[in-house]
């Protein structure tokens, strides 16, 4: 925030970054190869919801408009489900291997939001993969800082730490990290996982 | 293409903080041009109490500055808290987390405070060193969007950096205030003037009426700010979570619920005025204009209204 904009005691909203998304693909290929995780096809993107008409409509169009995109491929519609914080969640599946077409989809309801004057709502997006062992591991992009993080819970509101840093390592260059690990917010319950 | 914004700022707030921000600073150049004249029109000990003065008063405002999270926790009886510590500390990181990661803040510290009271407040001179703090009260009567409302609030305060801004703008009173005491209880004037008696007790006099002047003038300006940056806070935590309906009602819950407390607690909690959620003590019920004068805080009514103007802007359909 700008010298001014605290003087004056303004907040500017932070905008979102949404283009580094499209690593991904890329770097499930070294996740796979390095880990064992593969790609459940399931990726949610995560916002505040505004009160209000013009928010909810928003809203509605942007399901349409995935719904009528995944219903022409054969695929599952989209959901949209609200968690404990108040935060809204709008669930794709896609097939395991269409990872390009997942993350398409989940920039295209980013792009809609943004460009309906609700960027600053957007929070986060979660892509969900899993192993041979059944273990669970989300990458987490954060659209204020334009980075990832993991996300491997265990039950009961644990963190496998040493997995995600194992995840973090195998992974290497091929993601834009998030350095200050303070920012790896947990995500329990996330739709998807 | 450009997007749209709905965060177009609100302009007579602004301006109406701004102009009290330079008020304060003609106050304070009016006040250092007194001094100078009296000084230069009695001899040159006066320049050297307020140089004095100065340093003492700029001592006093950057040691609290750089200490004002350590104090706030300490006086307000509150310990920092993980997660793990209980469903309340989850709760509260929770909602924290996310609010750092919407505003794309560094995540603050987070305490908890042992009173039934319902209170929060941050505090910290920049985003790095904050803290926030939320009462027992507050946790037990609030909702998780009204609580989160009343955080945004909290760490808009620590975003918009007004430990600092208000702490520059009280310089001005605690130096005015000091040199009251120094000119009342010294006799600096008197030591350097042997042969001058009556003029130094004019001096003194003089100097102390200015000084009083100053304070009474720079307080009610420095409420003023205060209310200014609270409502700039209210906006912003609004903007923030999407809500201002959840600000609201967090709002009138919890004033509701601090006029029915008794005297005893209020008093405590005095010190912390600036920096609560609402303030600890209410003048009156109807809120009268001279009450308002007083207050560190924008009056219930003042708040929901122009949370109503948040709501208005957010609610504007695509056109």
């Amino acid at each position: 925030m700008g010298f001014l904009d605290t003087l004056l005691g303004r907040t500017k909203p932070v905008q979102p970054k949404l283009d580094d998304l499209f690593a991904l693909p890329s770097a499930a290929v070294t996740l796979d190869a390095g880990a064992g995780f593969k790609p459940t096809g399931s990726g949610s993107v995560c916002f505040r919801p505004v009160e209000g008409r013009s928010f909810s409509d928003v809203q509605k169009d942007v399901q349409e408009l995935l719904n009528s995109s995944s219903h022409a491929e054969g695929g599952l519609p989209v959901e949209v489900s609200k968690d404990d914080y108040g935060f809204n969640w709008l669930v794709s599946s896609r097939m395991s291997d269409e990872l390009e077409a997942l993350v398409t989809d989940l920039h295209a309801v980013n792009s809609s939001l943004v460009d309906n004057g609700f960027g600053p709502q957007l929070l986060c997006t979660l892509v969900a993969f899993r192993d041979e062992q059944e273990r669970r591991l989300a990458l987490i992009y954060l659209y204020k800082r334009g980075s990832f993080y993991p996300f491997a819970p265990l039950s009961g509101e644990r963190r496998d730490n040493a997995l995600e840093l194992q995840i973090k390592g195998v992974i290497g260059d091929d993601l834009k990290w998030e350095q200050d690990l303070a920012r790896w917010f947990p995500v329990w319950g996330a739709p998807g996982m | 293409m450009a997007a749209r914004t709905r965060y177009a700022p609100d302009r007579g707030l602004t301006v109406r903080m701004t102009a009290t921000m330079f008020l304060l600073g003609v106050v304070f150049v009016a006040f250092i041009a007194a001094i100078i004249g009296i000084g230069t029109a009695y001899g040159a000990s006066s320049t050297a109490i307020v140089f004095f003065a100065v340093i003492l008063g700029g001592g006093f405002a950057i040691g609290s500055l750089f200490y004002s999270d350590k104090i706030a926790l300490a006086t307000a009886g509150a310990h920092e808290v993980s997660p793990t510590d209980s469903p309340e500390a989850a709760r509260l990181h929770g909602i924290v987390d996310r609010l750092c990661a919407l505003a794309d803040m560094p995540k603050p510290r987070v305490a908890i405070a042992d009173t039934d009271m319902p209170n929060a407040f941050a505090t910290g001179r920049n985003a790095d060193h904050a803290v926030v703090c939320a009462t027992r009260g507050i946790l037990r009567r609030l909702e998780n969007d009204e609580l989160e409302g009343v955080l945004a609030h909290e760490m808009s305060h620590v975003a918009h950096k007004d430990v600092q801004v208000m702490t520059i703008a009280s310089f001005l009173a605690i130096i005015a205030a000091l040199l009251v005491r120094i000119a009342f209880y010294g006799e600096l004037f008197g030591g350097g003037r042997r042969s001058n008696d009556s003029n130094a007790g004019v001096v003194m006099l003089a100097l102390m009426a200015v000084s009083i002047v100053v304070y009474a003038v720079s307080f009610l300006l420095i409420r003023l700010l205060s209310r200014y940056r609270e409502l700039s806070a209210d906006r912003s935590g609004a903007l923030l979570t999407g809500r201002p309906s959840s600000l609201k009602a967090a709002l009138v819950k919890v004033t509701g619920d601090m006029a029915r407390i008794p005297t005893r607690d209020l008093r405590t909690s005095q010190p912390l005025n600036a920096f609560f959620f609402t303030p600890a003590a209410h003048l009156s019920a109807s809120s009268s204009k001279l009450a308002n004068a007083f207050s560190t805080h924008p009056s219930l009514e003042r708040r929901l209204a122009e949370l109503d103007k948040v709501q208005q802007q957010l609610g504007r359909t695509a056109g």
